[in-house]
């Protein structure tokens, strides 16, 4: 009797702690809709999103984020453009054509970069790669949204290789037996059966690696120059959400517009990587139905 | 059928220059900081105190904030984040509720790092009355590892085979002998290594402790868990934007990078380490 009492009392503080965990969880986006929504007494969303402008501190203040959401747009898409074909193709490498042991010795590697801090990779934008994107393209700022897109880009890469390189080798031997039984040789297997196979599996990396780069604060706050106006080329200063959010929290009033406004961008940002999260798991259910 | 082997081999050949192109920019990196820091980092370095306007000295209280923090936000999210694990795949019932907290919980872990430092703000900072300070700082980077901690310890409690604890079970062990003396040991390098990526995590995140924890400029070592704190990440950051001498600053950027890179890193090594150490014990 005692032993079931114990039992029970044992049962229940597990269930109170993973109450406990899920209530912060929970509370996080309570939080950021409670101190959110009210800036939208005072614009309505379509204005929010739509409006040009961003002036918080004016008089009166304009409170329009797209230019913001057109910064993250583009510094997100520069990343992609770089980490897709680079990671994507490490990815295939290493798990078709890498031997076992290259392989060992590689895979690690690949997640320590992932592992560097992203105010590291920042700092290196700013003392190496701004200074020579300036030079390389005769440039009055290095700081800029190319230079951002290169840096998120090498940030991307980890979370798309190694995600790709999950789903590439889980397609089953007997897809590539049949294959290679047909005359085709490695190469033709690995473009024409593998990889299509695991295109879903590749899909989910892309899109995962995309969350990432829409995330990014530090780099980008560092390194992308910004400028809260619509960017019209990609060798302009940028500011996007991340970055205004981090650069502007610390001087507002707490409870004004400009405080809750923040925190709609961080709705937006919250909807977006939600939005990029339901995709990737959708994906990945359709590659694991797929394979069975 | 030449140019079919042709075929295959330039793109191989391409596919190995991609991974190459990716491992050398690895390799640019860590270079570039390790070259560039080991000419600023000695002793001193790490062990005295920044002087004249953070233009020279240490980064002694740089390097103990991060530490505190880190082990203030792992003395909060190991013992809830293990114990919610434990909950979510041993006593709840697998029904339709588990399923949708474990899609929060992973969505969780994709939300950019900013959103979290502003619930700490919110919540540590404002609501419960904090401050900036090593608590609430601590905290927040505490929730932010939380989701990857609950995960990869539900991840290695689930590999344990459904066997071993029916054959406990069998044997006449409660439910809880059955978890602390089966499940736990039997999952415990998963969940060590989930714990261990996690404070590296925590130690090189510069948006959650930006207006939670840090300040830029301190004279004195933090006293209680209520005082601001310098952090490694966010020194570098503020090195490069804040002050008035960037040719003493940028040094002293570099030589904190090259610390918090190698703390970083290491910290990753050792859960990489532990992780391919104990998949080869395996005995199922």
């Amino acid at each position: 009797m005692k032993r079931e009492r114990r039992e029970n009392l044992i049962q229940k503080i597990f269930c109170l702690f993973s109450m406990l965990s899920i209530l912060f969880l929970l509370g996080i986006v309570i939080v950021l809709f409670k101190e959110g929504l009210p800036i939208f007494r005072k614009i309505s969303l379509v204005k929010f999103l739509s409006g040009r402008l961003w002036y918080p501190t004016y008089e009166p203040p304009d409170f329009g984020i797209l230019p913001l959401l057109l910064g993250s747009l583009w510094v997100t898409l520069g990343a992609l453009i770089i980490a897709v074909p680079l990671g994507v193709s490490a990815a295939i490498y290493i798990s078709e054509a890498a031997q076992p042991r290259i392989k060992g010795l590689i895979k690690p590697v690949i997640e320590l970069l992932a592992g560097i801090p992203s105010v590291v990779y920042g700092f290196f934008g700013m003392v190496i790669v701004a200074p020579w994107v300036q030079n390389f393209f005769g440039l009055p700022v290095g700081l800029n949204a190319f230079t951002a897109s290169i840096l998120l880009g090498i940030m991307a890469i980890p979370t798309i290789t190694s995600i790709s390189e999950d789903a590439i080798s889980s397609v089953p031997k007997s897809f590539k037996e049949a294959s290679y039984a047909l005359g085709a040789n490695r190469w033709e297997t690995t473009v024409k059966i593998t990889v299509p196979a695991a295109a879903s599996g590749i899909s989910t990396a892309i899109i995962l690696g995309m969350g990432r780069a829409v995330g990014e604060t530090m780099t980008v706050l560092m390194v992308a120059g910004g400028a809260a106006v619509i960017p019209r080329s990609i060798f302009r200063p940028v500011r996007t959400m991340t970055a205004t959010i981090a650069a502007e929290m610390g001087e507002t009033v707490v409870g004004g517009d400009h405080y809750h406004a923040l925190f709609a961008i961080a709705i937006v940002l919250f909807m977006m990587t939600l939005v990029f999260n339901i995709i990737a798991d959708l994906l990945a259910q359709r590659f694991r139905r797929r394979l069975r | 059928m030449k140019s079919r082997k042709i075929k295959e081999f330039v793109g191989f050949a391409v596919l190995r220059l991609a991974t190459i192109v990716i491992l050398s920019l690895l390799f640019i990196i860590l270079c570039f900081v390790t070259v560039n820091g080991i000419k600023v980092v000695n002793w001193h370095f790490l062990t005295q105190m920044p002087r004249d306007g953070m233009t020279a000295g240490g980064i002694l209280p740089a390097i103990l904030g991060t530490f505190y923090l880190v082990v203030c936000a792992i003395c909060f999210s190991l013992p809830l984040g293990v114990a919610a694990a434990i909950y979510l795949t041993e006593y709840a019932k697998q029904g339709k509720l588990i399923r949708v907290i474990r899609i929060g919980i992973n969505n969780l872990a994709g939300v950019p790092s900013v959103v979290f430092g502003l619930f700490g703000l919110a919540v540590f900072v404002k609501f419960f009355g904090f401050g900036i300070s090593i608590l609430s700082g601590g905290l927040t980077l505490g929730i932010l590892i939380l989701p990857t901690i609950i995960r990869a310890s539900e991840e290695s409690l689930l590999v344990v085979p459904q066997s071993f604890r029916e054959a406990s079970l069998a044997l006449g062990a409660t439910k809880w002998q059955t978890i602390r003396k089966i499940v736990l040991p039997n999952s415990i390098s998963g969940i060590l290594t989930g714990s261990i990526l996690g404070i590296g995590r925590a130690a090189g995140e510069t948006a959650p402790i930006l207006f939670t924890a840090v300040t830029f400029y301190t004279m004195k070592l933090p006293r209680s868990i209520f005082r601001e704190v310098q952090a490694l990440p966010y020194h570098i950051y503020a090195l490069m934007t804040e002050g008035t001498h960037p040719e003493a600053q940028v040094p002293i950027a570099y030589g904190t990078a090259l610390v918090l890179l190698f703390l970083v890193l290491g910290i990753d090594l050792i859960a990489i380490i532990i992780r391919n150490r104990f998949r080869r014990k395996k005995k199922w």
